[in-house]
């Protein structure tokens, strides 16, 4: 009690040369700031942090809703020095068509300064079905890389050394094999798995009604979720295992509250299933990171990450008694929106990409990234992918918005809404918890509701005027544009099914009979899935051999007509 | 809120079935038009996503519809298109008229009109446009 007295007699000038001194100067020793010095454009000093005028003290309120970057409850960022120590990671989605097509623009990226790898897959990929399967007809190569065996993944990587990049999956019902995949593949190459650095989405509640890629029934894939939490726990020390994904709840219709506490109650559900699982809280949560959408409203979108990280760091405090600092804070990823994106006027798009990304720094995110001006029409070309990262380049080294930290904070207007959002997200976790949970809220249809109900709210704004699209229902243009578009040839599904069934043909068959019965034997029981099917990865067994051999034990799920 | 769109009640409703095909979860555009369509007066049913072709068609007939609209976003619309259209004339239900709507590439739109889909909203068209269309398409059927 007494720190807690002698801080509240510190004024702000003094409350901060104590952060400064104490958990700054830590981080400093540790990883030095990108300059000795930072200036505006014009040349002025501009300070590591501002903080509130000295007449007024340090009080509870600024202590307990705002506190100092890299310290409870990490409203103004999770990091010391944020972005003066380094920038966030430039981490652009891609994939498509074939592993060796998709492993080409992954060095492309990389050479034009992309600073992390991201893989989109395809949907036969992500559901579970090979490239040879009769349901992957026509989704082959179209909105990601098709990955069926261990094969695919090594062609994916080829040339890209695993314990040097850190690469993020989107992949939910599959993540179990995809990963497996990407750990053998890392073995081939020599790669130490302790070094290995990424994220999988493993996210697979916001699949039951927000994006659509489940596969399984939701209690069996929360089982195969804990199952990689406690192998990456004891495995994988780099490796995040999940990215708890509100940007697809948010796309699919979701306000900025809603985004916030439908992800933190899929989150609550993913922790408790955990903790029934025998895991220690502080065991897994430093491995649980987050991804959030940026929208067209800047500054409530700056307000909503701060709401974010600050509600989540209570969460996990007072309910879950988290005792490691890392566990209580909010790590996220921020892609712009897809939705705000038009087919009218495209161009026009890059500006819009430009503010969601800097509401994105704006709101101290640890990782981005920058949709393409001609999403809205087809998957981007490489001209506008080139562009969308340079987008971020100009925000990070030409704008100076990273050089201090949380630099809305104390706005009135910032506050205010983070103010609000946090206790409006905060309302719909405990709407969740009333009803049992998100398991059962999605069971109930809930949740699918109340996005459908904002969807349509936001479309009929849109349709009466209420709220101006510029170029769709406001200063419109007839003539359609004029662009070239990326498309994924027709040749590339027939071409990488025979590569998968020539994969097929060519393996140890008594080696992967072998294989599938061990992983059914271990889905019966409660032992960890993850040995079993790496084993099989090993040996080619395929992705889509893998899902139907764990379909048959854990069933399947499908949506129902209305 | 009430919808910008309301009209009278058709007697008896017009029904159509709005369907997500393939693999493809973006539904929000989908559950969108069907939202519109039924403040519209039509009787609307919504597949949910991942149908195979079959069951649209089969979904189709047995609801006895006179307008099948589909949504993708994800790129295999000729693909699931072409397939939809097979199993709706095995069925003999080839007259019912067809739409679609999503990320769809304007030299994709040609190709879908070729093969026999009356027409395709692509993202950014309004709501009065496509109740506005969907009407007259089936105006022009009644009279041919």
């Amino acid at each position: 009690m007494d720190e807690k007295d002698s801080e509240q007699a510190l004024t702000p000038e003094e409350a901060k040369r104590q952060w400064e001194t104490g958990t700054v100067a830590k981080t400093i020793a540790r990883c030095p700031e990108r300059q000795a010095q930072f200036r505006t454009g014009s040349g002025l000093d501009v300070d590591r942090l501002y903080v509130p005028e000295p007449a007024a003290h340090v009080g509870e309120t600024y202590r307990n809703k705002l506190g100092f970057p890299g310290t409870y409850p990490f409203t103004r960022g999770i990091q010391p020095t944020l972005y003066r120590g380094r920038f966030w990671t430039m981490r652009q989605y891609a994939g498509y068509a074939t592993a060796q097509e998709s492993n080409r623009r992954f060095r492309y990226l990389l050479e034009q300064g992309s600073t992390g790898l991201s893989v989109a897959f395809d949907l036969p990929t992500q559901i579970g079905y090979d490239s040879d399967d009769p349901l992957s007809c026509g989704e082959v190569g179209r909105v990601g890389v098709a990955v069926s065996t261990v094969e695919d993944m090594a062609a994916l990587f080829d040339g890209i050394p695993l314990d040097r990049v850190s690469t993020s999956m989107t992949i939910n019902a599959t993540a179990a094999v995809i990963l497996a995949m990407y750990i053998v593949v890392a073995e081939r190459q020599g790669a130490p798995l302790t070094a290995l650095a990424g994220t999988i989405q493993n996210d697979i509640l916001k699949e039951y009604f927000a994006r659509g890629t489940y596969r399984f029934p939701p209690r069996p894939s929360l089982r195969l979720i804990s199952d990689l939490f406690a192998y990456c726990a004891s495995t994988l020390p780099k490796w995040n295992a999940i990215s708890v994904s509100g940007y697809h709840i948010r796309e699919a219709g979701a306000t900025a509250a809603q985004e916030i506490g439908f992800t933190l109650a899929d989150a609550v559900c993913y922790i408790e299933t955990a903790i029934a699982a025998g895991l220690d809280v502080d065991d897994f949560a430093p491995q649980i990171t987050f991804f959030f959408a940026a929208h067209m409203d800047l500054l409530e979108e700056v307000a909503k990450f701060r709401a974010a990280r600050r509600l989540y760091a209570r969460l996990m405090k007072e309910r879950f008694g988290a005792k490691n600092p890392k566990s209580l804070m909010l790590r996220f990823h921020t892609q712009t929106s897809g939705v705000a994106l038009t087919a009218q006027q495209p161009d026009n798009n890059v500006v819009r990409v430009a503010i969601q990304a800097l509401a994105a720094v704006l709101g101290g995110t640890q990782s981005l990234h920058t949709n393409s001006k001609d999403e809205a029409l087809a998957l981007p070309t490489e001209d506008s992918v080139r562009l969308a990262l340079r987008t971020q380049q100009i925000i990070a080294h030409e704008t100076g918005v990273a050089n201090t930290i949380d630099p809305l904070g104390g706005s009135y207007y910032v506050e205010s809404l983070t103010d609000r959002l946090e206790a409006e997200a905060e309302e719909w976790l405990a709407r969740i918890d009333s009803i049992g949970g998100m398991v059962a809220a999605v069971e109930q249809g809930y949740v699918q509701r109340a996005i459908e109900q904002a969807a349509y709210e936001y479309g009929n704004s849109i349709e009466t005027g209420d709220r101006t699209i510029v170029g769709v229902n406001k200063f419109v243009e007839d003539k359609p544009p004029a662009m070239d578009l990326f498309s994924v040839a027709a040749a590339v599904e027939t071409r990488q099914a025979e590569a998968v069934t020539a994969v097929k043909r060519n393996r140890d068959a008594a080696a992967v009979a072998a294989a599938l019965s061990r992983i059914e034997q271990v889905a019966r029981s409660d032992e960890n899935l993850m040995p079993a099917i790496i084993d099989a990865v090993r040996v080619s067994v395929s992705l889509g051999e893998i899902c139907n051999c764990l379909q048959n034990v854990f069933g399947e799920h499908v949506d129902a007509f209305s | 809120m009430a919808s910008s769109i309301a009209f009278a009640p058709q007697h008896p409703p017009i029904r159509i079935l709005i369907g997500k095909v393939g693999l493809d979860g973006h539904d929000r555009g989908a559950k969108y038009v069907a939202h519109i369509l039924r403040d519209a007066g039509y009787e609307v049913i919504y597949t949910g996503i991942r149908r195979a072709p079959e069951e649209i068609a089969e979904a189709a007939v047995q609801e006895d519809v006179s307008v099948v609209g589909l949504s993708f976003l994800s790129g295999a619309h000729i693909a699931l298109f072409r397939r939809v259209i097979e199993q709706l004339r095995r069925r003999c239900a080839g007259q019912v008229v067809l739409v679609g709507g999503g990320t769809i590439p304007p030299d994709d739109v040609r190709t879908l009109k070729s093969m026999g889909v009356a027409e395709v909203f692509t993202p950014g068209t309004s709501a009065r446009t496509i109740v506005d269309r969907i009407g007259q398409l089936l105006d022009n059927r009644q009279v041919a």
